[in-house]
């Protein structure tokens, strides 16, 4: 079996995809972790339940609606275009947004167990040394959440390589820039008489898959040795 | 220095109402447990908002409910040594002293009464500093917290039960460190415990709480100020 140089780039845009979706989620995620596990405000039940939804809404519907907010004429998607340059109309941004958006719910709810599991008698430790709120969540309550951010990572990177119903509602399949694996295979599958390029994609999906899942789980034993 | 402490508040089972009018030296915390000892000294440290309290530091209010002053713990500069230790544990012994050092350095202009040298050498920590909490005997804990707090640049140190469940041989390890602070760093320290022999002949004042209910008790042989 060998693989083609469009699937090896189909390989590449899932994996620069997925990565960019979940490395930008991290930091927004483990802020809103932190509201949800330890703020006490008005609407935090609301926080809770817009962060969810992209998990319990059909993919199809959040699509549309990062279609109509994200578009080059929705209000977000104007906007940034004009401040930033930033543009996620049929784009891979868009695609990554996509994934982000729906792996986000999963990675917000292990990052939240792992810091309500954090002992709050360290915290105050932390505090009657001298540290400040800000201080005390940065070099106790983050670090000790590190293994619950990992996984997150884990689960948000899974979820988004394979991603498919609300990317191609939101970026449509557009090969080169928004098709990703999830992508391609869907595409060779409407078209009789492809199967061995099918089984090619689908034998990179089960490794791309596997080796994620892999470093992830060498990653977790390294942090769990030194937190421990 | 002087230190007043005025709390009251209904627990679950007691109502707890201390009074202490202390100072220099060591003042001791006596009392059966579940009387309320550490819920004080949570108090002091700015830890626990008790329904109503009163608690200044060489007249500065740290805590006051009638005027709602509230200090935050962090800038209280008051050590505390818990009972459970309370190591960070992902840090090693180095980086948990480390953190006391640094966060004392920045939270005031006066100097700490002790280096990060002398703290190791006071305790006799440097065969664990690159150790991990976890991988500690209960008397290296207990040093460890100790150093800790004590390199945190504290005005006044909380002890709860330092010698609590351990063994005689290593309570005879950590008592003589606790003398050497108070004759040679003549540190301030509130002691909780339940064992009267701990602070015999060591304490300058005593408290007795019993059932939530705390008053200075008469003063001890070397009463001193």
């Amino acid at each position: 079996m060998s693989f083609s140089p469009t699937d090896l780039a189909i390989v590449l845009l899932s994996l620069k995809v997925a990565l960019a979706a979940t490395v930008v989620s991290v930091p927004v995620a483990i802020a809103v972790a932190l509201l949800l596990a330890r703020g006490r405000f008005w609407g935090r039940g609301l926080l809770n339940a817009i962060v969810h939804l992209p998990l319990v809404m059909p993919p199809v519907v959040t699509g549309y609606l990062l279609l109509r907010l994200f578009g080059r004429r929705g209000p977000l998607g104007a906007w940034l275009e004009d401040t930033l340059g930033l543009v996620f109309a049929f784009r891979w941004t868009g695609a990554a947004l996509a994934a982000a958006v729906m792996g986000f719910p999963l990675m917000v709810r292990a990052i939240r167990q792992a810091i309500e599991q954090v002992d709050p008698q360290l915290e105050d430790a932390a505090s009657s040394l001298g540290a400040s709120p800000a201080w005390t969540l940065a070099t106790v309550t983050i670090p000790l959440s590190l293994p619950g951010v990992l996984s997150g990572m884990v689960l948000a990177f899974a979820k988004a390589l394979g991603e498919f119903g609300a990317t191609i509602t939101f970026v449509s399949n557009i090969p080169g820039e928004t098709r990703t694996l999830s992508l391609a295979i869907y595409t060779y599958l409407q078209v009789p008489g492809n199967d061995a390029h099918l089984w090619r994609l689908v034998w990179l999906a089960v490794a791309v898959s596997f080796a994620a899942l892999l470093a992830s789980e060498l990653l977790a034993r390294r942090i769990g040795r030194t937190t421990r | 220095m002087t230190i007043d402490v005025a709390i009251r508040h209904a627990l679950e089972r007691i109502t707890l109402d201390v009074q202490i009018t202390t100072g220099d030296g060591m003042t001791a915390l006596l009392g059966p447990s579940g009387a309320g000892k550490t819920r004080t000294l949570d108090a002091i440290a700015g830890l626990f908002h008790p329904d109503f309290a009163r608690i200044v530091i060489d007249d500065v209010v740290m805590t006051d409910t009638a005027t709602g002053v509230w200090v935050p713990a962090h800038r209280r500069r008051i050590g505390y040594v818990f009972q459970e230790a309370r190591l960070f544990p992902h840090l090693t012994v180095r980086q948990n002293l480390g953190f006391g050092r640094w966060f004392g350095r920045h939270r005031t202009s006066v100097d700490a009464p002790i280096g990060f040298d002398e703290v190791v050498d006071l305790l006799g920590l440097a065969p664990v500093l690159g150790r991990r909490p976890g991988r500690l005997s209960g008397g290296e804990r207990r040093r460890v917290t100790l150093g800790r707090a004590l390199l945190s640049n504290p005005r006044l140190l909380l002890l709860d039960e330092p010698l609590g469940s351990l063994e005689a041989s290593k309570r005879e390890e950590i008592l003589p460190y606790l003398d050497r602070l108070i004759t040679e760093l003549r540190l301030p320290m509130i002691y909780v415990t339940h064992d009267w022999h701990e602070v015999e002949g060591r304490a300058a004042r005593t408290v007795r709480i019993d059932e939530g209910f705390g008053r200075m008790a008469r003063p001890t042989s070397n009463f001193e100020l």
